[in-house]
């Protein structure tokens, strides 16, 4: 597992309201029981995390069915970590 | 609850992005016309990633106040002093003794004195300054705009701010509304105000990630947010009989007021909370939901409020709701927060007063989730005998307007 992906675990795994052990790549966001609040407050985390931007807005995207899964938000955020290097 | 009087609004002011008295408001408000445009004149206004919000612009202190009394005014008591004198001329009431003590003053705000917080923390942390102004306290406490308006026009009754963030205004006119009712007081001078637009405040909501990047769409298909506004809008309220005997100028009736809170969701909208706020306006105004012509929905142009509102005036007007009009004016002024309702309040009045609904502005087309007649992009002209005014707040709480052509 990449160092991204960690990170990413463990910030959803904060904001995750199922009874559920461990957080998986596969898992779905839905299934993790996210919310609107808690989908805000993570890209936050995500942001402030590996200093990026997320473009994101609650009226226009569904991080519920943009990001399926949690491999989904990680793929997405190590695209945006690599535009910034580059 | 006993039932003294009718209550009856005999004068309107307002500031307002489309205008700066109440004249100017309701002309731009029939003409459809935008208020929202590029954010200017505040400190870091480049570096913020959202580029417009509806200020309220060409709006100069010193052609209202001396430098003294600016220096205890944050720009969000300024506004609703500017409109409380404007509503109070337009009354035409004089507040010596005893109606000066035997009137109160209550005052809607989301959020207070964010200009001064602003300005003292950028001193603070970005210039590296070791003091603050001297009067930053008085001018940033939340209470500060009921306090001034009091003191500026000689109120001496009963005098507070109202704070519920969106419904603030609709709160505190409602508040006003019991209080003439029920014989507490003999007049009120009552609104709401807001002053967001700074650099701290609009970061907040960025963070929020509900704020349209162009403009406000409310209703519409391929609408992206709220959009934030500012200024107030201010009325004066007093017993029918009191009114008619100074021979005043009746402006309309207010005959409802609901209030409820969701006990759900901090943020989303609740259908529960907000039908049942509209009932209970209903209900108190002896009114049937075939009586009523026109609302002016809280409208905000984010994606959930204006389906859930929708459903809610589905549920409450039945089939009804398909004669209605219901337009946004947040369309045009944006989201002023606390002071959103007394704008909307204003609207009303003279949508009942001069039989012309303003429209909801920068429609491009139905959402299905959506199927009201919006009023879309054009005032309309047609008799309004009863209208209401909804809000509806972050934090779950809900506060409904009914008013009455006066007849």
């Amino acid at each position: 597992m990449t160092d991204v992906a960690k990170d990413v675990i463990e910030i959803i795994a904060k904001k995750k309201r199922v009874d559920k052990p461990t957080v998986e790549l596969t898992d779905r966001l839905e299934d993790l029981g996210l919310e609107s609040l808690d989908a805000v407050e993570m890209i936050f985390d995500l942001e402030e995390k590996f200093d990026i931007s997320i473009p994101y807005n609650a009226n226009t995207n569904n991080p519920r069915t943009e990001f399926d899964t949690v491999d989904d938000v990680v793929k997405a955020i190590e695209k945006l970590v690599a535009e910034k290097k580059s | 609850m006993t039932h003294v009087h009718r209550v009856v609004v005999t004068g309107l002011g307002a500031v307002t992005p489309l205008g700066l008295t109440n004249a100017s408001y309701w002309e731009g408000l029939k003409a459809g016309r935008s208020g929202i445009g590029p954010i200017e004149n505040i400190s870091g206004a480049a570096e913020l990633s959202q580029k417009n919000a509806a200020q309220v612009r060409g709006f100069d202190p010193l052609q209202y106040f001396d430098e003294r009394a600016l220096s205890t005014l944050d720009r969000v008591s300024q506004f609703p002093v500017v409109a409380a004198r404007e509503a109070i001329a337009q009354a035409g009431i004089e507040f010596d003794m005893p109606l000066s003590q035997r009137t109160a003053t209550i005052v809607g705000t989301g959020a207070g004195g964010q200009n001064t917080l602003d300005d003292n923390y950028r001193r603070l942390y970005v210039d590296n300054k070791t003091r603050v102004f001297p009067l930053t306290v008085p001018r940033l406490m939340t209470n500060a705009p009921a306090s001034q308006v009091s003191m500026q026009c000689g109120l001496r009754g009963p005098a507070f701010v109202v704070a519920s963030a969106c419904s603030s205004a609709n709160h505190a006119i409602g508040l006003s509304f019991q209080m003439v009712r029920s014989g507490m007081v003999d007049c009120a001078v009552t609104g709401g105000t807001e002053a967001c637009i700074n650099f701290g405040t609009v970061r907040g909501w960025e963070a929020m990630r509900v704020m349209a990047p162009d403009t406000c769409r409310p209703f519409s298909k391929d609408r992206k947010g709220l959009i934030l506004g500012e200024g107030a809008a201010m009325m004066v309220l007093e017993p029918l009989e009191r009114a008619k005997a100074r021979g005043a100028n009746i402006l309309c009736e207010i005959v409802g007021f609901g209030m409820t809170a969701d006990a759900a969701d901090l943020t989303a909208p609740d259908l529960g909370g907000m039908t049942r706020a509209m009932q209970q306006a209903l209900d108190e105004a002896k009114l049937a939901p075939q009586d009523i012509q026109y609302v002016n929905a809280h409208g905000t142009g984010t994606a959930i409020n204006d389906e859930t509102e929708t459903k809610a005036i589905r549920q409450i007007f039945g089939a009804h709701a398909d004669k209605l009009a219901v337009s946004s004016t947040k369309s045009m002024v944006g989201h002023a927060l606390g002071a959103a309702g007394a704008l909307e309040m204003v609207a009303v009045v003279m949508a009942v007063r001069e039989s012309v609904v303003p429209p909801t502005i920068n429609y491009l087309g139905s959402d299905p989730a959506c199927d009201l007649d919006v009023v879309p992009n054009e005032a309309r002209a047609m008799p309004v005998n009863a209208a209401m005014s909804n809000s509806f707040a972050f934090g779950g709480l809900n506060a409904v307007l009914a008013v009455k052509k006066f007849s």
